[in-house]
């Protein structure tokens, strides 16, 4: 089945929004605005985006510290997000997690973990409630390459095929666990030949390419949500800026290498097809932009005018009830 | 009034609370036919089948996780581990994930779920499998930790810590399994985060926890032929710990001995020695005793193994000390 026009403009759409703000995110880190960690997704784009918009709104994802892409696309506000990152009262989780951590439950955002591989256990278990509960929604875990040598990669991901649990695992191979290559450690071709030794399917995709990325997840969500249960996607992608704004990501790849991939860049990639197929003009285009950095504008004046967390509000949340 | 034991008292908080809410639902390794390692589970699989009475691969951090998840879109699960020392392979999941979901969230998400687990000291299961490690877990924010040395107690925490919105590590004392206590027909609840005096006295506070109940118990009955009176206290629950009930017992006696199965170093006894220290110095008319595990990994031979626990004599002669 083709994906439908509607929908490459759709995440066309998304891949924009996460792109501006994580470039805006990125300058304001520089201006100091932002106190801890910005881990960007900039390249990565297609893959969170094409799998987000094949997702329903009562489907659930969990994510990682390199989550803004993926949360932004799942739905979440402009403006909370980078409230967040500005460690602000108004941000999704009050300025008391960061850019690493934020969840966003009314968006079905259950999990942003910056310990590697801990979302995966997680988000089998919400696969697994989901189940129980014969609700018919699918749950998808974000992870890195890096992800996959984890003790809970392995333990999640047998878990959910020896349950045949309703969830899909996106691994978003940008490459490089910080400076480490995959392919120097894997003995396998892919990293979705992992999957294999699971016995449930594993696809290796261009992660560059917005469409291929939406046609294998469609796949994996029908089948999940038949009860066919799980799917291990790769998406082949790169992140254009190092593993942190304090990595400039020079002394472990060459420029050769980051200029040769940013050819392939996801966004005018499915930017040409739109145009090519009539599905967008280039004024059209332009004013997105234009759009796109109104609403930046307007998040990050929210998140500067926006008060501070009181004092009192870190000790505050650890424990549901009054103990 | 009817006597069950430790064990069955468990069994029967958790057949209650399951055909109470078809929210709760168990899963661990070998819990359903073979009904659990320490036969805690026994015969629930025929109540409640095979999804409630989850089987779960030996993967404990993906138990953990499993769990987490469930909860967090409502589930109330019963995870059980195998043994308190195996809980360090989902260290990461019930320290970094569990326990910080609430805070994490900035109180958008909840993980109602506890992790039963024996306490195993006594019984030659050497280094890897007698550890006390209830320390370690209290001082993490965001965990309650129960402890419980009755079936009375046993049975009406955990029906609480089911009920509780707050993750619960429910630590259970195998030596106790067997042991006979009065349990009420009739439906009932305990507080988590309330000790219990266990005898009253005049002379000597001993705070003691699990086992470790039973043998102030014995010294007491030994100290009264000597004419020492001692009050013993249970503080059931490690983390909220009942300190008021510890030092408003320490301002009667004016004499504090503290015994656990943990090492000495860094065990509960160092942080309610502190506390008493700074809240109580003034009716002190002695230096707090401890009676703990000697700093030693915990050696197999049954011999060797008894030296270095906590043994009833060992607190009649740290009462007799400072009485």
């Amino acid at each position: 089945m083709k994906t439908s026009n509607e929908k490459l403009v759709e995440i066309y759409l998304l891949m924009k929004r996460c792109r501006a703000f994580e470039e805006r995110a990125v300058v304001e880190y520089r201006k100091g605005n932002i106190p801890g960690f910005v881990h960007t997704s900039i390249g990565q784009e297609a893959i969170s985006s094409a799998v987000c918009a094949m997702l329903q709104k009562d489907d659930y994802i969990l994510t990682t510290h390199r989550g803004h892409s993926d949360i932004l696309s799942k739905g979440a506000r402009l403006d909370k997000m980078m409230a967040e990152l500005f460690a602000k009262k108004t941000g999704y989780c009050k300025g008391k997690v960061g850019s690493m951590h934020i969840v966003a439950p009314e968006c079905n955002v259950l999990g942003c973990s910056a310990i590697v591989g801990a979302g995966i256990p997680i988000a089998c278990g919400v696969a697994l409630a989901c189940k129980m509960k014969n609700w018919r929604r699918v749950t998808v875990c974000f992870l890195g390459d890096g992800t996959t040598f984890t003790g809970a990669f392995h333990e999640g991901v047998g878990i959910a095929a020896a349950f045949d649990l309703p969830v899909i695992f996106v691994c978003e191979n940008n490459q490089y666990a910080i400076s480490t290559y995959w392919k120097d450690y894997l003995k396998l071709e892919n990293i979705a030949a992992r999957a294999k030794g699971y016995g449930i399917p594993g696809v290796s995709v261009d992660g560059m390419d917005a469409k291929s990325m939406a046609e294998a997840a469609r796949d994996a969500i029908e089948r999940a949500r038949e009860g066919g249960g799980p799917t291990f996607i790769e998406g082949r992608t790169y992140r254009y800026y190092g593993h942190g704004q304090y990595d400039p990501g020079t002394t472990y790849r060459t420029k050769e290498e980051v200029e040769k991939w940013k050819k392939k860049d996801p966004i005018k990639k499915l930017y040409s097809l739109l145009l090519q197929e009539r599905l967008i003009t280039e004024i059209e285009n332009q004013e997105i932009d234009a759009k796109l950095s109104r609403e930046l504008d307007e998040a990050v004046k929210f998140a500067l005018e926006s008060p501070e967390p009181e004092i009192e509000e870190a000790g505050k949340d650890n424990y549901c009830e009054n103990l | 009034m009817r006597e069950l034991t430790y064990r069955e008292a468990i069994r029967e908080a958790l057949r209650e609370e399951m055909r109470r809410d078809e929210s709760v639902f168990q899963l661990g390794e070998d819990i359903g036919r073979y009904g659990g390692t320490c036969k805690v589970t026994v015969g629930l699989i025929d109540e409640f089948g095979p999804d409630r009475i989850r089987d779960m691969p030996l993967s404990e951090a993906g138990i953990v996780g499993v769990a987490l998840g469930a909860a967090l879109i409502g589930m109330r699960p019963v995870a059980e581990i195998m043994y308190l020392d195996f809980t360090l392979i989902a260290a990461d999941q019930i320290i970094n994930q569990v326990a910080k979901t609430h805070y994490m969230s900035a109180g958008q998400l909840k993980a109602p779920l506890v992790i039963r687990t024996p306490q195993n000291c006594g019984i030659s299961g050497a280094a890897q499998h007698s550890q006390s490690l209830e320390a370690l877990y209290t001082h993490i924010p965001g965990l309650i930790v129960i402890f419980p040395s009755t079936p009375y107690d046993a049975k009406g925490l955990l029906k609480s810590a089911i009920r509780s919105d707050d993750p619960v590590l429910f630590i259970e004392c195998r030596a106790l399994y067997d042991r006979k206590g009065p349990v009420p027909e009739d439906e009932y609840l305990l507080p988590i985060g309330k000790a219990d005096i266990k005898r009253q006295g005049k002379d000597v506070t001993v705070v003691a926890i699990a086992r470790n109940i039973v043998q102030a118990l014995e010294a007491a009955k030994i100290l009264e032929r000597e004419g020492i009176d001692i009050e013993v206290i249970d503080p059931r629950t490690m983390n909220p710990l009942d300190k008021d009930t510890i030092i408003n017992s320490v301002k009667k006696t004016n004499k504090l001995v503290i015994v656990h199965d943990a090492w000495k170093t860094g065990g509960i006894g160092a942080e309610i020695s502190a506390s008493v220290a700074q809240d109580a110095l003034d009716y002190m008319d002695a230096p707090i005793k401890r009676v703990a595990t000697l700093d030693t990994c915990i050696p197999y031979n049954p011999k060797l193994e008894q030296y270095v626990l906590p043994k009833t004599e060992n607190i009649v002669r740290a009462v007799k000390e400072i009485a």
